[in-house]
């Protein structure tokens, strides 16, 4: 399914870089201080949040596309529970909820793909750009990806959302604690999925060809997140495996929140885990691709 | 060969109508070479377009090659080539004889003097050393002599060209000047030449044709045209001069 | 036209097949994504043996059905919805400079061997469904039939996306949840729809001759809305039906680039 991705652009000016430090560039440049200034970060995440915002044409033209498969996914699911009612602890209404939800999840958790301006860079040499700014790739490149998953979660998130309410009525939580449990796991879910994508993205300066890993990535964050089909449903081992792996992590956990299946405490900690496995991969990445970019010049 | 009478091309941008082209009449004959002035905005690509029957005309007549270019698309984009300066008419992706090779298809060219008229090509404009190159990987000069060649393939009787020397270093810019000029006295192709460059106008047009505003403001030789204002002696003062006076 | 369309293309096959293993790759690539569909048709009867009426390999049969016409045509026919890009990039320009037309061109442009890789798939499932349903061998005639219809019908629905791309330059992606849509659609049995869904994509849009009314027919089956017998023979006509419009669509967006010049 074809998904448009935002042009890169490079805040690396001097006028983007709140971070209080010596006045002159190529102190700057030469300096590794991280600049761990919460407001940095928040500047970035809003940052991240108006640079999608402008192409909201893109975003509504997905949320159509997004509601459009809904509709037609929920028939299947409702015919297979209506075979084969209560499977896997869920009823009608859950089938139909996971099914919304799900294709909501899709823009927010990228799970097609893309969301990062990282490949383009490697490939056309800015990342070396990148990797000399006094704060960390990863967590910069996550601060924007997070307001990036803000703003789509709203534009492109809710309006399947709605559709699905409208044409079959779907199960809206009413418990607060209920829906806090959710929004975290939403939020874990949100950069497990940055996580996983960033190390996609970085594999792409030791690749010649990146297509192949785009595709595998593809398998993993549709088939194996428990997108296009409940991971409970999986033949008996294989549900059990893809429920414990990072993918899971990303959509059927947080689906799970929603629907308030599962013990709540036990699916927020295995997201987190996962969210911080793949987070200090990255960070092992970073360090090698910094190696590679900056003191190699590859 | 060409032929325009009271053409006018009117657009409507955000509710105002603007007159690209307003009026315009002009014939050229065949195997003349034309060199087509005119500052920015002043309906110079609109005209080109209109000739090649990517935009049709809002009112008046344009005839190229006797055929109507808004009827008679396909049929007269076999009688004429366009080079378009600022962008290629190539395929980015391909080595530039596999572009060659889908013109080729494209203009039901015959085998044997598609090849005649390749080699013919690749000698006069130094094609040799970058026919196996993507059309990316070229620079802009020998870009431009690949889509030459290419506008020249099918042995069009009309060459139009929209700024072609744009952008090209001094030994580019007269070895595609030579080219134009031997193919215009050899092979008796008519062209029409839209440019900024007066260099161009000096060392090849016989007659040249000034656009403002959508109007034609000027239309003669170029001896006509430093007559206009004797006083200049250059002819950039010249042209200045009319693009000025023009706008008064 | 068609000679022009098969040059073109095999210049383009040549040009990729000077890297072959990108290319085998790209063909395993594109099988693997299309097998994800196949994977989630066999997760679901892992977990039942029935769907809206349909047994596993019934199913199996509707999708190969479905699934190699829209191939054929997301090969040899989809890239006529890049027309946004081409208007953007100013080379659709550059299309009508030449003296063919400009559908054959767009179609052909940039064509993509390695989708075979996809047609492959969609044959495969095709061919194992027909051998393990034991068909009425009389009934079979049918199959070329609606893949031939099927490429038609996706052919005009491509064509028409395209067309709308002319006034929708800046959203082409909601175009492609029409002819993606479509195939979402065709690849389970219409059982599973709602009754108006149903009569809209018969009657309206008729994707229902890809593979379901032919289909029932093969399968030997009753239509379950209970339309009449010979709405299964219909195919070709249906496909007469959408092409008309696509073709007038077309013709008239080309018309509109050329008199506005946007």
């Amino acid at each position: 399914m074809p998904s448009p991705t935002p042009a890169t652009h490079n805040p690396c000016l001097p006028s983007a870089n709140p971070c209080p430090g010596p006045g002159t560039l190529r102190n700057r440049a030469l300096t590794h201080r991280r600049c761990k200034t919460i407001p940095l970060y928040a500047r970035l995440v809003r940052y991240g949040f108006r640079k999608h915002a402008t192409y909201v044409g893109a975003a509504l033209a997905g949320a159509f596309t997004n509601s459009v498969f809904g509709i037609l996914r929920a028939y299947i699911l409702i015919a297979l529970w209506q075979a084969r009612p209560g499977l896997a602890g869920y009823d009608l209404i859950d089938a139909v909820t996971y099914c919304f939800i799900t294709q909501a999840f899709i823009g927010p958790m990228q799970l097609f793909g893309g969301g990062l301006g990282i490949p383009e860079r490697i490939r056309s040499g800015d990342i070396a750009l990148d990797l000399v700014r006094p704060a960390s790739l990863q967590l910069w490149s996550l601060a924007e990806d997070l307001g990036r998953a803000l703003y789509l979660f709203i534009v492109r998130g809710l309006p399947p959302m709605f559709v699905g309410a409208a044409l079959f009525g779907i199960f809206v939580p009413t418990d607060p604690g209920h829906w806090l449990a959710f929004l975290t796991g939403f939020m874990i879910a949100a950069v497990a999925s940055f996580g996983w994508r960033y190390l996609v993205a970085l594999s792409v300066c030791w690749l010649v060809d990146d297509r192949g890993v785009a595709v595998l990535s593809l398998v993993f964050t549709t088939f194996m997140s428990g997108m296009m089909v409940p991971l409970h449903i999986f033949p008996g081992w294989f549900a059990d495996l893809a429920r414990s792996l990072p993918w899971a992590a990303m959509v059927q956990l947080p689906t799970d929140l929603y629907l308030g299946k599962g013990p709540v405490l036990e699916t927020l900690a295995l997201q987190a885990f996962w969210a911080a496995v793949l987070l200090g991969l990255g960070a092992l990445g970073t360090r090698a691709i910094r190696h590679k970019v900056v003191i190699q010049g590859g | 060969m060409i032929e325009l009478d009271g053409a006018g091309r009117t657009f409507k941008v955000k509710r105002t109508v603007v007159h690209a082209v307003r009026d315009l009449s002009f014939t050229v004959s065949a195997g003349e070479f034309v060199g087509y002035l005119g500052p920015n905005g002043a309906g110079k690509s609109t005209t080109i377009k209109m000739l090649c029957g990517i935009l049709t005309p809002t009112s008046g007549r344009v005839r190229v090659a006797g055929l109507d270019p808004s009827r008679r698309r396909t049929t007269l984009a076999r009688r004429i080539g366009v080079v378009f300066g600022q962008r290629t008419t190539l395929w980015w992706d391909l080595p530039l004889l596999d572009s060659f090779q889908l013109i080729r298809h494209l203009y039901k060219v015959d085998r044997s003097a598609f090849e005649s008229r390749l080699d013919e090509l690749t000698q006069t404009l130094d094609l040799g050393a970058f026919l196996r190159t993507p059309v990316r990987q070229l620079s802009l000069g020998q870009r431009m002599r690949g889509d030459l060649a290419a506008a020249l393939l099918h042995a069009p009787d009309v060459l139009v060209l929209d700024e072609p020397t744009i952008g090209l270093d001094v030994v580019s810019k007269a070895s595609i000047r030579e080219f134009l000029l031997r193919l215009n006295a050899e092979q008796g192709t008519t062209v029409l030449l839209t440019t900024h460059d007066l260099g161009d106008i000096e060392r090849l047009c016989r007659r040249v044709m000034l656009i403002d505003h959508g109007r034609l403001a000027f239309d003669g030789t170029l001896d006509d045209l430093m007559a206009t204002a004797p006083e200049q002696s250059s002819i950039e003062d010249v042209v200045t001069r009319l693009y000025t006076g023009t706008a008064q | 036209m068609v000679r022009t369309y098969f040059l073109l293309v095999w210049t383009w096959t040549r040009a990729s097949a000077a890297y072959p293993a990108s290319f085998a790759l790209m063909c395993v690539l594109g099988f693997v994504t299309a097998a994800l569909d196949v994977a989630v048709i066999l997760v679901i009867f892992a977990n039942t043996t029935t769907l809206a009426g349909f047994s596993r390999d019934e199913v199996l049969f509707l999708y190969g059905a479905a699934a190699l016409p829209f191939t054929i045509c997301d090969t040899f026919v989809s890239n006529i919805d890049r027309v946004s890009q081409h208007i953007k990039a100013g080379t659709l320009d550059t299309v009508l400079i030449r003296p063919v037309s400009a559908w054959v061109q767009l179609t052909a442009d940039r064509f993509n061997a390695n989708r075979i890789g996809r047609i492959l798939q969609a044959c495969l499932v095709l061919g194992y469904a027909v051998a393990a349903l034991g068909l009425d061998w009389e009934r079979t005639w049918m199959i070329p039939v609606m893949v031939l219809t099927g490429v038609v019908i996706f052919s005009a629905l491509w064509t028409l996306g395209g067309a709308l791309q002319f006034v929708l330059t800046d959203a082409p992606e909601v175009i492609s949840s029409f002819t993606y849509g479509g195939l979402q659609l065709t690849q389970y049995p219409f059982s599973i729809y709602g009754r108006d869904l149903v009569s809209g994509v018969t009657y309206v849009l008729p994707l229902a001759f890809v593979n379901w009314q032919p289909g029932l027919y093969v399968l030997g089956r009753d239509d379950p809305f209970g339309t009449p017998e010979f709405l299964r023979f219909l195919g070709p006509a249906a496909a007469l039906v959408l092409s008309l419009p696509a073709a007038l669509a077309w013709r008239q967006g080309i018309r509109h680039y050329r008199s506005t010049g946007s």
